[in-house]
């Protein structure tokens, strides 16, 4: 195993597509402008090159085609990488996802199955306004029949992709776009589940909830945090469906209060699931009512001070962490 | 086009009869409480299923919609298996979980039944993609309903079949009603295979009450496609002879129009041309009807003895392997 190195998100994920490509000849990525442009975001820059057309596929501006087309070409037995642009336009390959790749296998009894893999940018903080700006991992993990990831770490930018692969099952991966110029050290290990929440830093005042882009904001408060003297457990839940409840309930039974950060909306949130659980599970243990830290609602707006006053922010944080303390 | 052999002739009379009184049975059993959900039947349709899906290869791929009976029998899908499914019976082809909307039946690469209207057409590329990057020779054959080419999938599969020269046939079975709305009240261009040549892809229109001129025209689709020439879209003119689903009273067409198409039902008009070119004898067609009865009898006999899947697997095949 080499030393830890330093590289961003963008680059681990690409490693993580050369890696798959290389490894396997039926696994091919396909969407609009990962080609000859190079990924929309940069994060296929240089595969056309390496791997060819053929395998590098450049589609047009028809989501729900192309999403559709990858469910085919999996029940043909190849391992397709379906790239789109962001969750946004995913919701015109809804159809596809919702009504096919996550409902096949069950509606033909267990005869077929969708060895598919959705990788698709999300969340908002580059003024893109409303209609690149939405984060909707939360409505997705709604959705049985689909697993849902939200890698956070370069580390597991570079290792969930080939897990995913792997699975015989659909599986979208969120990419937030606040991450991919993001740099960290690249952990020598050979793999990363798909299952499984992680602790990324541990504590025994309040648990810290969350997941994808807001990771860094949600590490930074328990820092300010930890300056007081209040020490902060932060769970990365890492995989959205299905949910480990059992680190989220052993973090939130031990420190006894969780704050819950999700760049969704409040209203029918993925916090509020996470908050319904450890109400249902560990209500007993707790010494606070959970809270949550979400997007407001409004659909995001452009103007900087606008855009970073709807999403959650690190004083956000810190605020709901004291409340849940009773040191607001 | 060299007319079929005497026994290929009859075993295309009698898959239309299969799926005839396989379907007039299902109609019988749902007034009985037997069969519950939606039930679409293919009455009047049968020539297009079984003029086609006989010309396939056992390793192609077939799609169609919610209307899929027809497909699945003529494409060799258990009747048992098939009943089995109707009444939701763990027997059933899809265990009971599809119903009549979504027959499958991975053994005969019989990929659905699809309820959603022109959803299955992307699966049909995908699939033919995945043959093509594989070097197969196999096509994939997706029938639809001429409401599907409303849709935006439809468009966009198109488009990506010919983009990309993919080995698929398109069959579009225009029996010009999409539910109780007619052709004619929701397309400017009504005629479904020349949106097709916008496409680039080759296409062609045949009177689908006409097995012979289905199985003609549908030769030289697969052959297009399998040659490697490219993505076809063939269209064929036809009518149902029952209402949409079982909840229509069908006030949106009128009887006459009904019987007028009913004058042209194709196994009719099959058995009279097989007649007149000697390929049977008068006899012939009662003694296949006794054969599909009793074959049908023993599908419901197969289905009535068909046992219910425990409540508890109930989340069964959701994923591949049940979430850690
Ligand atoms: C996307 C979608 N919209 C609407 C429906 C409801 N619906 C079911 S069948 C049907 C008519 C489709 O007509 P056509 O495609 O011509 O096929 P046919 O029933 O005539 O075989 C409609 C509107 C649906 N199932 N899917």
């Amino acid at each position: 195993m080499s030393a830890p190195q330093k590289i961003t998100y963008r680059e681990a994920l690409r490693e993580a597509l050369r890696a798959a490509l290389a490894a396997d000849p039926r696994v091919f990525l396909m969407g609009e402008d990962v080609g000859r442009y190079g990924g929309c975001y940069a994060v296929s820059k240089g595969l056309l090159a390496e791997f060819g057309e053929a395998r590098i596929r450049d589609t047009p501006l028809s989501e729900s085609a192309f999403t559709g087309a990858g469910i085919g070409a999996a029940l043909g037995g190849l391992r397709p990488i379906v790239e789109i642009m962001t969750v946004n336009f995913s919701l015109l390959a809804l159809d596809q996802i919702l009504n096919n790749a996550a409902t096949l296998r069950h509606m033909s009894g267990g005869q077929v199955s969708v060895p598919l893999v959705i990788r698709m940018a999300t969340g908002a903080g580059r003024q893109l306004a409303a209609q690149h700006s939405h984060s909707l991992e939360g409505w997705y993990a709604h959705i049985p029949g689909i697993k849902v990831v939200a890698p956070a770490t370069v580390t597991d930018a570079r290792h969930m992709l080939a897990a995913a692969l792997a699975d015989p099952d659909p599986v979208i991966v969120f990419e937030h776009v606040m991450l991919y110029n993001a740099e960290g050290e690249l952990e020598p290990v050979d793999a990363v589940p798909l299952t499984g929440a992680a602790v990324r830093r541990p504590g025994n005042d309040l648990t810290l909830i969350t997941y994808g882009g807001s990771l860094p904001k949600v590490l930074t408060a328990a820092e300010q945090l930890a300056a007081d003297g209040i020490e902060a457990e932060v769970v990365d839940l890492r995989c959205l469906r299905p949910l480990d409840d059992a680190t989220i309930m052993a973090s939130a039974g031990k420190t006894r209060r969780a704050v819950i950060v999700d760049e969704g909306w409040r209203s029918g949130s993925f916090a509020a699931e996470i908050s319904a659980r450890i109400v249902e599970q560990a209500f007993y243990d707790l010494d606070a009512p959970p809270a949550r830290v979400c997007s407001a609602e409004v659909p995001i707006p452009y103007a900087k001070h606008l855009e970073d006053a709807a999403l959650p922010q690190v004083t956000d944080i810190v605020a709901a962490a004291r409340g849940v303390l009773g040191r607001g | 086009m060299a007319l079929p052999d005497q026994d290929t002739a009859l075993a295309l009379l009698r898959q239309m009869l299969r799926i005839r009184r396989f379907e007039d049975r299902c109609a019988q059993l749902y007034s009985a409480g037997k069969i519950r959900g939606f039930l679409h039947l293919y009455n009047g349709e049968e020539a297009i299923a079984a003029g086609i899906i006989p010309l396939l290869d056992a390793k192609d791929a077939i799609l169609a919609t919610y209307r899929e009976h027809g497909h699945a029998l003529a494409r060799g899908v258990d009747m048992g298996a098939v009943m089995a499914e109707m009444y939701g019976k763990q027997e059933g082809c899809s265990r009971g979980r599809g119903g009549s909307m979504h027959l499958f039946d991975a053994g005969t690469r019989f990929y659905g039944g699809n309820a959603i209207v022109a959803g299955a057409l992307p699966l049909a590329v995908g699939l033919a993609l995945a043959d093509k990057l594989q070097n197969r020779a196999h096509v994939s054959v997706c029938f639809f309903g001429e409401g599907a080419a409303a849709e935006g999938e439809f468009h966009e599969s198109l488009n990506l079949a010919a983009l990309w020269q993919l080995p698929v046939l398109f069959v579009c079975e225009n029996n010009l009603y999409a539910m109780g709305t007619a052709l004619v009240r929701s397309e400017a261009e009504t005629d479904i295979h020349l949106k097709a040549r916008s496409y680039g892809l080759h296409s062609a229109a045949v009177d689908g009450m006409d097995l012979l001129a289905v199985r003609e025209a549908a030769t030289v689709a697969i052959g297009h496609v399998r040659a490697g020439n490219g993505p076809y879209l063939l269209e064929c003119h036809t009518y149902r002879f029952r209402a949409h689903s079982m909840f229509d009273s069908q006030l949106y067409r009128d009887k006459a129009e009904v019987a007028q198409w009913q004058a042209r039902d194709p196994i009719d008009l099959y058995e009279r041309e097989l007649l007149n070119l000697g390929l049977i004898e008068a006899g012939s067609r009662a003694a296949l009807e006794a054969e599909v009865e009793a074959e049908v009898e023993a599908a419901v006999a197969f289905a009535e003895a068909g046992t219910w899947e425990p409540v508890e697997q109930l989340t069964r095949d959701v994923y591949t392997q049940p979430a850690a």
